[in-house]
């Protein structure tokens, strides 16, 4: 239990002075002086998760620009406060369209520690949801609902995925709209409390925007991710196996490269996912190797290492020569 | 006559800000929070009528003050409260609890005194605001 003062009979903290040290309020800077702008991004820390971002997402190159621009101008606007200048706050609304597996939801968890950092957002978590989670099921149930869903996510990021299934063409009594319109108030009047970010497939959310031409207004970034290229892929399923403590023998990181070249030619190709896939399936083939192995004896070498037969018996191979598998693996 | 009735209620009335941070600490606690309004503040009327379900999963005040207001604009003329309750094993009980808003004018309690069997006195204490109907007991500022 922890101490929290209202407990009866702790009245050890009375005499005490309880309120903390304040924070001295900081001085508007003459017309005059200049601010280091070094030192304002120390201060804040977004090198450290605009390098992580570099670091741990590959490729992904038009959406780490847009981050970083974004992140430039609230460092401004700081700085600008600290001169007395008022900026209105940025409208930060943003859209993330893209094939599955890009991506989408990763950057999205960046994106709220990152605005966290800056003082954009009070809390920075996020608040991920799909229609389920929005949408009710009779009438008078969508709106408290919505709302819970907004209150929770208020000082954070509210992230929804798969925004085109809120509203559906064909019914027009369907209570997404309602949903909907809730959001669009929300964007507008609570710009202060939550930042709103749309995520889906390309194709269908611009369906989606044109549909609710009052959504796509009100987001002032649309940020594509692009697909990855094989090479890429490649860095991704290296990095993934990392993180699980493997690694690629020389001749499985051919099979790899070889293997990304065959899935993505192959229907329901998912990304970084459909890699991720492929290590954990892998994993599988090279425990079963190891057991069913005539050697008795094995090291952290072999434990570790993701040998090219591990990949090659894939049904990815087979399926290239003509037909198409339900679930390659 | 101004109701004391809770936590801080012998305090000036709070401003958005102090509340916000009230509210703050609640939720730093992880004490989830619920609004309830009345017109009948008599001291033993401790069953509030409630602004919606208690707020679960919350992280940010604002979430909790938007109900308030709402609460506030619809209500007017009530009290109104904050609730948190602790639900961990052992606590379960209402941590804190404050008034949020009051109305303009408090008529206040008078007592009654009643004779009963053997020159006893059995006390009430009446409040003069509920001698008006639910609903009107307290001018709209």
């Amino acid at each position: 239990m922890t101490s929290s003062g209202f407990a009866m009979g702790s009245r050890t903290h009375a005499g005490e002075p309880t309120t903390p040290p304040e924070e001295p309020e900081p001085e508007l800077l003459p017309q005059d002086a200049t601010v280091d702008l070094g030192d304002v991004r120390r201060e804040t820390g977004i090198d450290e998760v605009l390098d992580s971002l570099d670091r741990e997402l590959v490729g992904l190159t038009p959406v780490k620009e847009r981050i970083r621009e974004v992140a430039a101008l609230l460092l401004v606007d700081r700085t600008r406060a600290r001169f007395g200048i008022a900026s209105p706050r940025p409208n930060l609304h943003m859209s993330y369209t893209g094939s599955p597996g890009t991506g989408k939801t990763t950057v999205a968890i960046r994106m709220a520690d990152l605005l966290h950092r800056l003082g954009y957002l009070r809390r920075g978590h996020l608040v991920s949801v799909t229609r389920d989670d929005l949408v009710g099921q009779y009438v008078g149930h969508t709106a408290p609902k919505t709302k819970e869903v907004i209150k929770r996510a208020m000082g954070g990021v509210l992230f929804i995925d798969e925004a085109y299934y809120l509203y559906r063409q064909d019914n027009e009594r369907d209570y997404g709209q309602e949903s909907i319109e809730i959001l669009l108030q929300v964007m507008e009047n609570n710009r202060d409390d939550l930042v709103v970010i749309l995520a889906g497939y390309a194709d269908r959310m611009d369906e989606f925007f044109r549909s609710n031409p009052g959504m796509s207004s009100r987001i002032a970034h649309h940020i594509d991710f692009p697909d990855y290229a094989v090479s890429e892929l490649e860095q991704i399923g290296c990095m993934m196996a990392e993180q699980v403590g493997y690694r690629f023998s020389e001749g499985a990181e051919k099979a790899l490269h070889e293997y990304l070249v065959q899935r993505k030619r192959q229907p329901r190709f998912a990304n970084a996912r459909s890699v991720r896939n492929a290590v954990e399936r892998a994993r599988l083939r090279q425990a079963r190797r190891l057991m069913d192995g005539a050697e008795r004896e094995v090291g952290v070498a072999a434990l570790t290492t993701l040998e090219a037969e591990d990949l090659l018996a894939s049904r990815v191979f087979s399926a290239a020569s003509g037909k198409d598998t339900m679930d390659p693996g | 006559m101004r109701i004391t009735q809770g936590t801080f209620s012998y305090l000036p009335d709070f401003t958005d800000e102090e509340i916000t941070a009230q509210i703050q600490y609640a939720l730093d606690n992880g004490w989830p929070l619920s609004v309830e309004f009345t017109d009948d503040p008599h001291p033993r009327n401790v069953y509030w009528e409630m602004w919606g379900l208690p707020m679960f999963d919350l992280a940010d005040a604002a979430g909790v003050l938007m109900e308030v207001n709402a609460c506030r604009q619809a209500y007017p003329g009530h009290y109104v409260r904050l609730n948190a309750y602790d639900a961990t094993l052992g606590r379960q009980s209402t941590m804190l609890s404050f008034i949020v808003q009051r109305p303009p004018e408090e008529p206040g309690f008078r007592l009654d005194r009643q004779e009963s069997a053997d020159r006893r006195v059995r006390y009430t204490t009446h409040s003069y605001a509920v001698e008006r109907p639910a609903g009107e007991r307290y001018p709209r500022s």
